[in-house]
């Protein structure tokens, strides 16, 4: 597929980094025109992405975390998320709603509202390389340019 | 620090700004001392402010209910904003705590 533009950014795995993440999404996708309800769904998205990535990936370490994102053609945002983190053993079991190994402090429903907000999702994980997460969205192009 | 005022031993907590996983712990540990220190009958957790939220304030909301569970008491949510309800929504959370 086409790529019409692109944008790559690393980071460390600090939980201030959360936002930041969501921030630099909502620009890269603006050019997209998304609506209100789009880019809430996609920063919610990322968010929970990222999150993974500072939690459970890297659970007693500063890691690097890599946000990617693209503009595929008819309008469709790509977003790929990765770390070199402890990766997950059971993907399907992690994808299941609830299912959380963080404790009373995590929800478990993480890979559940990135499923059901976005489109495609695929979660690549190897025990001790890491994990990678690739989601796609397609905009209306409804919204009103900022 | 987030405000709050007791009347006839229900309590109300201003949430405010984004919930993630950087904010929620302090936004938990917040909630649980109020109860705690008032031992209400009902906690109401106002919304209004709350721009954005992610699963983290799913267990925001799942300890507070905890946490009045224990006083035989009840959560309520108040002027929930669109984002931070499709959240709540999709975890079921009408289930356990009241939105008003
Ligand atoms: N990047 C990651 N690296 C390692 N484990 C992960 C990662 N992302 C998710 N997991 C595992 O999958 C589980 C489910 O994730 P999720 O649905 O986001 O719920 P939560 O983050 O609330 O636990 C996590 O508890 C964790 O065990
Ligand atoms: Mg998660």
């Amino acid at each position: 597929m086409k790529t019409e533009n692109f944008m790559r950014l690393e980071f460390p795995s600090h939980s201030a980094n959360e936002s930041f993440a969501r921030q630099a999404i909502a620009c890269f996708a603006a050019q997209l025109d998304p609506t209100l309800d789009e880019l809430g769904d996609i920063k919610t998205a990322v968010s929970e992405a990222v999150t993974n990535c500072i939690v459970h990936a890297y659970p007693d370490c500063i890691g690097i975390v890599t946000m990617k994102a693209k503009i595929l053609k008819d309008n469709v945002l790509q977003i790929t998320v990765r770390d070199h983190g402890c990766g997950i053993p059971d993907v399907e079991k992690a994808r299941q709603p609830m299912y959380t190994t963080g404790g009373s402090e995590r929800s478990g429903m993480g890979f559940t509202i990135m499923e059901s907000f976005m489109s495609d999702l695929k979660i690549i994980s190897k025990p001790g390389l890491g994990t990678t997460i690739q989601m796609k969205r397609k905009l209306s192009r409804k919204g009103v340019r900022p | 620090m987030l405000t709050s005022f007791l009347q006839d031993k229900q309590l109300t907590i201003a949430l405010d700004g984004e919930i993630d996983h950087h904010s929620a712990q302090r936004i938990m540990q917040q909630i649980g001392g109020k109860i705690d220190q008032f031992l209400p009958a009902s906690c109401i957790l106002d919304f209004e402010r709350v721009s954005f939220m992610d699963s983290s304030g799913i267990a925001v909301v799942l300890n507070a209910r905890r946490r009045m569970n224990e006083l035989g008491g009840s959560v309520i949510l108040l002027n929930v904003q669109p984002q931070p309800m499709k959240i709540l929504c999709s975890a079921g959370i009408e289930q356990i705590a009241k939105i008003s």
